[in-house]
């Protein structure tokens, strides 16, 4: 009995001396680079399945929260000429601007179910990205670049990865804290018969209105985090539709609505993506690949890595 | 001013005529499988690039490479239908299916640019650039025969979901799959044929697509996120829905592009929103019903 | 003797389907009452009427002394009057032990001691770490059971509590009903298994076609012409009537042993 619950710890704090060592043993910028995106996406991708892994909502809407926290971070730096590390104090001003957005978003899109809330995910995210683009305090169709920040460039991409870090463990907390608490089962009873649960007195709207804002925040930080590192910010890569799309295909190939399934996932996904667009043969090409591999994994792992694997091993003692 | 709109009413009726066509496929996929094609939207720029390697290869007239395309794209969702679709099962299917077409889609996407790059290319015949002229109007004469086409295709997709014996085991299991299935239909076949026409149809929609308008692998994301809209406006698996969405919507933006250029698809969207408010299952659509 | 439950006049009609026409029904504090009638005599919907799943077309509902006619269902529930459904509806990817929370509304560890004790109660604790996706059907229905007590309410509809289920099982479920009818909990059951309602209840209200047809103790009701007429006299195992299940269904144990689609409605 202590076994599993000894592993489980033992390899939770294998894994995190791993992520900290990870740019000190691999010291090469391009390297830690990987490093930075992968931490990026497996907090976006934790966020995600925080509200839609757990409450079944799938919502394909969420680039609006990770294109606002961008936004919200650019206008404010460059309004109140914010410039050097005092920017990151910004983040919980961009995670309330993500939240705040949720609930009218929200307020709207989970009144709707299934097929037709992943449509109005859609279109208010359509409407974002619309609105990036036209209005001028967004700067347009060239949207805005970040002040300029005195890291010397030996140190840039590691600041950047312990920052990327440390919101991933943010985010994987908070998966773990919705997933073992009241509120979390409420939001999974909803996931599996929402009339049923509201007929059990729980109060489906506010639950999910609340995993829905909570989530937005956190994609909103994230959202912030990653317009410094790359220094810009336009209409179509902060409002990206394939933003969404990745973030779920991360979940499901490593187990959607489970705490690791989003962090593997992303592990995988995205330093392969990054690797397979810097191929010279495989130019154009990765979009097909990345196709197939959502293929494969819907035909041959369609429950996701973890809960597969978990039960590989269970059959295997 | 007045002519102007009167303008914009008409090219949004010709143009929405075209977008039914698609939207039907969309909407009769969705109301059969209960899934929502992602490829839709990809799919039409494939028919359209069919067309035109058709006519640029082969000097074959868009109108007679329907013909080859459109039994083409048929066998193509019978394929993809029976490759993946019928495939998934479970808890999960809704959010499965939609990452299997959206694989499609990206396979498809990759392969389109691969062949034919990134430039844009538009679909040209005589009749693409020469105008029907009434009281004072101007007609492109391609709207014209696109919606005509569409009209014609919308029609015989009707025909045969009423008028037929298939048309009856489909809307039986659109009804009621389970039921459907008890008195004997053999709903995966179903399935498959349903997927094949929804998919069929993109072949024509893709030609008065790419005849209207220039296009590249990447136009497929707009075209579906429009066709999203117009088939939950229209509510789900509802044809007549899709059809009156298509034209509402599609004219809508292109009044609405006579002031705010800038803004129409902007609006396009929010009225779906707004519609969404006040009445969550969209104009025709059914309540999901969860006896006992 | 005062009525706990009244409903009253219920009228509901589907399209131009009749289902209820005009139905008043009432379940005294402290006992066991039955609705038989046969398949598609609207117990069913009268239930959904009662508990704010359906609203009725006329007629008012009461509990106590208050009227909660179409009040929603999440309100009915915390007024204290719990359900089960004839296709049960357990939270298939949540275990079961997690399931006997989700009705759970004061203090965390006070709603963890008494969902362990209903567990036991209804014979589960084995089970308590288990998806209920994977328990029986049986099991599916005293887990339905049980979640619906951690509430404590003080008025339980059961909708069919034995179809479907196993001999042992259903003298479990009796069991489990006498003792919190002893403890206070007053029961409205339908069920098709006469053994099961007659040994159970101490009134019997008799619905076809969505009218009243009888009500009184059941040995007035075995005895009643009308009944036995509309639903007593047919063969128990299948009813006359049956043309809503589609032809052909074959339908074993008096209720409809489907047990698969209780957990789609994601
Ligand atoms: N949601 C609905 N839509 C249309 N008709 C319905 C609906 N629910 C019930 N009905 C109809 O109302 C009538 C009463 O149905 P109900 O389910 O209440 O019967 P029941 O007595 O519970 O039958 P059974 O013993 O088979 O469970 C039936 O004719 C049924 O077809
Ligand atoms: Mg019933």
């Amino acid at each position: 009995m202590i076994g599993e619950r000894g592993a489980k710890a033992g390899g939770l704090v294998l894994l995190v001396a791993a992520a900290v060592a990870f740019p000190l043993a691999f010291p090469d910028p391009a390297v830690t680079n990987y490093g930075v995106f992968a931490m990026i996406f497996v907090t976006a991708a934790s966020a995600w399945n925080v509200f839609s892994g757990y409450s079944g909502y799938i919502s394909l809407g969420h680039a609006v929260f990770f294109g606002s926290g961008a936004y919200a971070m650019g206008i404010a730096a460059r309004d109140w000429n914010i410039t050097g590390a005092a920017v990151f104090e910004l983040l919980p001003l961009c995670a309330a601007v993500g939240a705040a957005i949720a609930v009218p978003f929200g307020l709207i899109a989970l009144r709707v179910r299934r097929h037709t809330f992943i449509v109005i995910t859609i279109a208010i995210f359509f409407i974002f990205q619309l609105m990036a683009f036209n209005f001028s305090f967004t700067g347009g169709s060239a949207g805005l670049s970040s002040p300029f920040l005195t890291w010397q460039e030996s140190v840039y991409d590691t600041r950047f990865y312990y920052i990327a870090l440390a919101c991933a463990a943010g985010a994987v907390a908070l998966s773990w804290l919705v997933r073992r608490s009241s509120f979390g089962l409420r939001l999974r009873a909803i996931r599996d018969d929402e009339d049923r649960a509201s007929g059990l007195g729980v109060r489906a709207m506010r639950v999910k209105l609340s995993a829905f804002a909570a989530s937005a925040g956190l994609t909103a930080t994230i959202g912030a985090v990653w317009f410094y590192y790359v220094n810009q910010v336009q209409p179509q890569t902060g409002f990206d539709p394939l933003f969404d799309l990745t973030v779920v295909l991360m979940t499901f190939l490593g187990g959607y609505g489970t705490i690791a399934g989003p962090v593997l996932g992303a592990l995988l996904v995205e330093p392969g993506t990054l690797w397979l667009n810097t191929q010279p043969q495989l130019a154009g090409a990765s979009e097909i690949v990345l196709g197939v591999v959502f293929l494969v994994v819907v035909l041959f792992v369609p429950r996701g890595i973890i809960p597969t694997g978990g039960e590989w091993i269970r059959r295997l003692r | 001013m007045v002519r102007e709109i009167y303008q914009a009413v008409a090219d949004g009726i010709l143009v929405g005529g075209v977008y039914a066509l698609m939207a039907v496929g969309l909407t009769l996929i969705f109301g059969v499988l209960d899934i929502i094609n992602i490829a839709q939207g990809v799919l039409v720029v494939l028919g359209g690039y069919l067309s035109y390697s058709l006519s640029t290869r082969a000097h074959i007239d868009l109108f007679a490479g329907l013909l080859i395309t459109i039994p083409a794209m048929f066998a193509l969702g019978v394929v993809v239908h029976w490759a993946f679709i019928r495939r998934l099962r479970g808890a999960e299917r809704t959010s499965m299916t939609l990452l299997v077409t959206y694989a499609v889609a990206l396979i498809v996407e990759g392969v389109l640019y691969k062949i034919y790059g990134a430039n844009n290319v538009q679909l040209s015949a005589p009749y693409t650039t020469a105008s029907l002229h009434v009281a004072g109007f101007y007609l492109p004469w391609i709207y014209v025969y696109g919606f005509l086409l569409a009209v014609a295709l919308v029609a015989a997709v009707y025909l045969l979901l009423y008028r037929s014996r298939f048309g009856r085991s489909v809307r039986a299991t659109m009804a009621n799959e389970t039921a459907a299935r008890l008195v004997g239909i053999d709903t995966g076949r179903v399935g498959a044929l349903t997927f094949g026409i929804g998919v069929a149809v993109t072949a024509a929609g893709g030609m008065v697509f790419g005849a209207t308008n220039a296009f590249n692998a990447n136009s497929g994301y707009d075209l579906i996120s429009r066709l999203l809209a117009i088939v939950i406006l229209g509510g789900l698996g509802s044809i007549a829905g899709a059809l009156a969405a298509s034209v509402f919507m599609i004219t809508l933006e292109s009044v609405v592009t006579i002031w705010y250029p800038t803004w129409a698809i902007a609006v396009f969207y929010a009225a779906l929103v707004g519609v969404l408010v006040i009445r969550p299952r969209g104009f025709f659509g059914r309540k999901e019903v969860r006896a006992q | 003797m005062t009525a706990l439950l009244r409903a009253d006049g219920i009228r509901k009609a589907y399209g131009g389907v009749q289902a209820l026409g005009g139905v008043t029904v009432e379940v005294a504090e402290g006992t066991v009452a039955g609705l038989i009638g046969p398949n598609g005599s609207g117990k069913t919907t009268l239930f959904n009427v009662i508990t704010g799943y359906e609203r009725p077309d006329a007629g008012r509902v009461f509990l106590g002394g208050t009227e909660i006619t179409n009040a929603r269902p999440g309100t009915v529930f915390a007024a204290g009057i719990g359900r089960t459904f004839q296709l049960t509806r357990i939270f298939a990817r949540l275990t079961v032990e997690e399931n006997m929370l989700v009705a759970g509304r004061r203090k965390r560890g006070h709603d963890r001691r008494r969902a362990r004790e209903l567990l036991e109660f209804v014979g589960l604790e084995r089970h308590a770490g288990l998806p209920a996706g994977s328990l029986s059907y049986g099991q599916r229905k005293l887990l339905e059971l049980g979640y619906v007590l951690v509430a404590d309410p003080a008025v339980v509809l059961l909708d069919e509590p034995a179809g479907g289920v196993n001999p042992t099982l259903v003298t479990h479920i009796a069991d489990r009903i006498r003792q919190l009818n002893a403890n206070g909990t007053t029961f409205l059951i339908v069920e098709h298994n006469m053994e099961f309602v007659m040994g159970l209840c101490s009134t019997i209200t008799v619905l076809a076609s969505g009218e009243v047809t009888a009500s009184g103790p059941p040995d007035v009701i075995r005895s009643d012409r009308r009944v036995l007429d509309a639903y007593l006299g047919a063969d128990l195992e299948e009813d006359p009537d049956t043309d809503a299940d589609g032809p052909g269904a074959p339908d074993g144990g008096g209720g409809d042993g489907e047990t698969g689609d209780a957990a789609d409605g994601s």
